[in-house]
């Protein structure tokens, strides 16, 4: 099945009723299976007049009380940071999926990485964060999208899956695993009182300095759980590694494929990835490069997650980089052959 | 003592933040009496946006929600497309609904988004302290025209009613006043013919109502209604641009 459609499939099997979207390349046919599929189920699919309409309407429905969500690539997230704004401040939980292409402006639309400040520091002006999951492969797409709205409906805020073009357009066997839609109670949602409670209000606007300082630190304590809850990672081969691997998302196969060939040279190497960026696997990073020498991270960017790297270890270890951009994807030789460098050079 | 006058069910007890003699009282009351009317309070969803509305939250009974600037209509499209069966409104003003919001008005128009948008034409930015709104009338000063509004600097005001009217969606499009007796009253026929449309699904109505700012026309109350009378009406003519149950309409596949 091709990324962007097992995300779609996932998405209706974690009982996702409303979809809105504006075509954008290379994650089209995300919109394109909810059209086919959603109205079989008794869901809404609907094309907007724009990203920034499209994320409104995701607004809307969240605050309706359904599961809801939107897809789109690089420049029609930044059209959608307003809205997600406004959903952070508003406590609505939904989903939104960015299957990142080159930038900035038009960029291109091959595969990138370079959107990484945006989804785990900027989706949005203010105090507010999303949680932000970047799955590897076409399964684990598939395997993110529940735990995406069950976190969003715990913690009434948005999650993010942040894949990128070569995920979305490739083709995986993918299983769907059996799992039951958990249930929400969403009193705060606006259905319409129904004259059985005071009326229900989604609002980000708060005059009082105060009353904003005290919803933004509300905020910010369950941003706290979430910190000491929800990292996800994956260590391969760190326990004994003298250099560290970092790699999120599609990159992180090429490295895999990179530490085994340098691991059969003889090179103890070893990946970290984060299944989580935000918030960032810190803890997981520390013990994973507890043996380790230096530290290699690997996007398709000129470097972004290498800050949360560094911030990680608190800069107690070098940490190099290595890094393709503007659509071109690594090899695996190109990695291989920087890991070989740092290890030689020694520290 | 028996009780000859009462506020609506559907407005709070909240003291309205509007500026003495501005005209947003009177069309809040309108809708929550539609509201009280119809017995739908607690099958009714609002959305208001940034502007003077912005905390009209607070004034309405029923569920609320308050949009970013502009985007209301595609907010309400969300809560509608979700929740089909409750009414959904907004209530928006010139800035919001033909300015930053303009594709989100005419895109709910054009899909024949069952909800009823009160539009509340005022001439001009009430909320930021009175700039040029796209309804601004060629000559008048604002604080962003301070010589007039020179059309061939700043261009034409938008006739939003007669615009959304030429749309296949669009069910109910009418402009009506609130400085007149009649006209108030005329003001909440078309509010509650809006709202039987939305429950009859006949599609998207928007009622635009001519409303005053005394404090950012540098009035008194009694000479913005005068300027309502005598400048606004002329060049925004009262009436119904379009009346007709889209979903029974034979363009309708």
């Amino acid at each position: 099945m091709k990324g962007n459609e097992a995300l779609a499939e996932a998405a209706i099997r974690a009982g996702c009723k409303c979809f809105f979207g504006y075509p954008i390349t290379p994650q089209t046919e995300v919109a394109a299976y909810f059209a086919k599929k959603l109205p079989k189920v008794g869901g809404t699919f609907l094309q907007a007049e724009s990203e920034v309409a499209a994320i409104n309407m995701v607004y809307g429905a969240a605050a309706a009380g359904v599961r809801t969500m939107t897809s789109s690539s690089s420049p029609g997230i930044s059209l959608k940071t307003e809205g997600i704004s406004y959903i952070c401040g508003a406590d609505l939980p939904c989903v939104i999926i960015n299957v990142q292409r080159g930038g900035p402006g038009l960029g291109g639309i091959q595969p990138s990485q370079a959107d990484y400040f945006q989804a785990t520091r900027a989706l949005g002006h203010g105090d507010s964060r999303v949680i932000v999951f970047a799955p590897s492969s076409v399964q684990e797409m598939v395997n993110v999208v529940n735990k995406a709205f069950n976190l969003a409906d715990t913690y009434r805020m948005p999650a993010m899956i942040l894949a990128d073009g070569l995920l979305g357009q490739m083709m995986e066997p993918v299983e769907f695993p059996e799992t039951e839609v958990e249930s929400f109670d969403k009193p705060w949602a606006t259905t319409g009182h129904g004259n059985v409670r005071e009326h229900n209000i989604a609002n980000s606007l708060y005059l009082k300095p105060e009353v904003l300082e005290k919803s933004i630190l509300d905020r910010a304590k369950r941003y706290e759980d979430i910190e000491n809850n929800h990292t996800e990672a994956e260590c391969y081969l760190t326990d004994d590694a003298e250099i560290v691997v970092c790699a999120y998302g599609a990159t992180a196969r090429i490295c895999k494929s990179a530490v085994n060939a340098a691991r059969a040279k003889g090179i103890k190497a070893g990946l970290f990835r984060p299944v989580t960026v935000w918030p960032y696997p810190k803890k997981e990073l520390v013990k994973a490069s507890a043996n380790a020498k230096s530290l290699l991270t690997v996007e398709m960017s000129t470097g972004q997650m290498i800050e949360d790297v560094k911030l990680a270890i608190e800069c107690k270890k070098p940490v190099y980089f290595c890094g393709r951009t503007g659509g071109i994807i690594p090899t695996p030789a190109e990695v291989l052959a920087e890991i070989e460098l740092r290890v030689k050079e020694g520290v | 003592m028996s009780v000859v006058f009462s506020k609506p069910h559907a407005l709070t007890d909240a003291v309205l933040h509007y500026c003495p003699g501005c005209t947003h009282g009177i069309i809040h009351r309108l809708v929550a009496e539609v509201i009280d009317e119809m017995g739908i309070e607690g099958d009714t969803i609002g959305v208001c946006p940034v502007g003077c509305s912005v905390m009209a939250y607070d004034y309405f009974n029923c569920d609320m929600i308050e949009a970013a600037h502009g985007r209301a209509p595609a907010v309400a499209t969300g809560v509608k497309r979700a929740l089909p069966d409750k009414f959904v409104f907004t209530y928006q003003g010139d800035g919001d609904v033909a300015a930053i919001g303009t594709a989100e008005t005419v895109h709910a128009a054009a899909r024949g988004e069952n909800i009823v948008i009160v539009f509340v034409n005022n001439t001009t930015y009430g909320m930021t302290g009175g700039q040029m709104a796209p309804t601004t009338l060629p000559g008048q000063i604002t604080q962003t025209t301070p010589f007039g509004r020179d059309t061939a600097v700043n261009g034409f005001p938008v006739r939003v009613v007669e615009m959304l009217s030429t749309l296949s969606g669009t069910a109910l499009a009418a402009r009506t006043a609130v400085d007149t007796v009649p006209h108030v009253r005329e003001t909440k026929k078309m509010i509650r013919k809006a709202f039987e449309n939305q429950k009859n699904k006949a599609g998207f109505s928007v009622i635009e109502v001519l409303s005053t700012c005394p404090t950012n026309w540098g009035m008194s109350p009694v000479d913005a209604l005068t300027r309502l009378r005598e400048d606004m009406i002329p060049y925004y003519p009262l009436g119904v641009y379009k009346d007709a149950d889209i979903h029974n309409s034979p363009e309708v596949k």
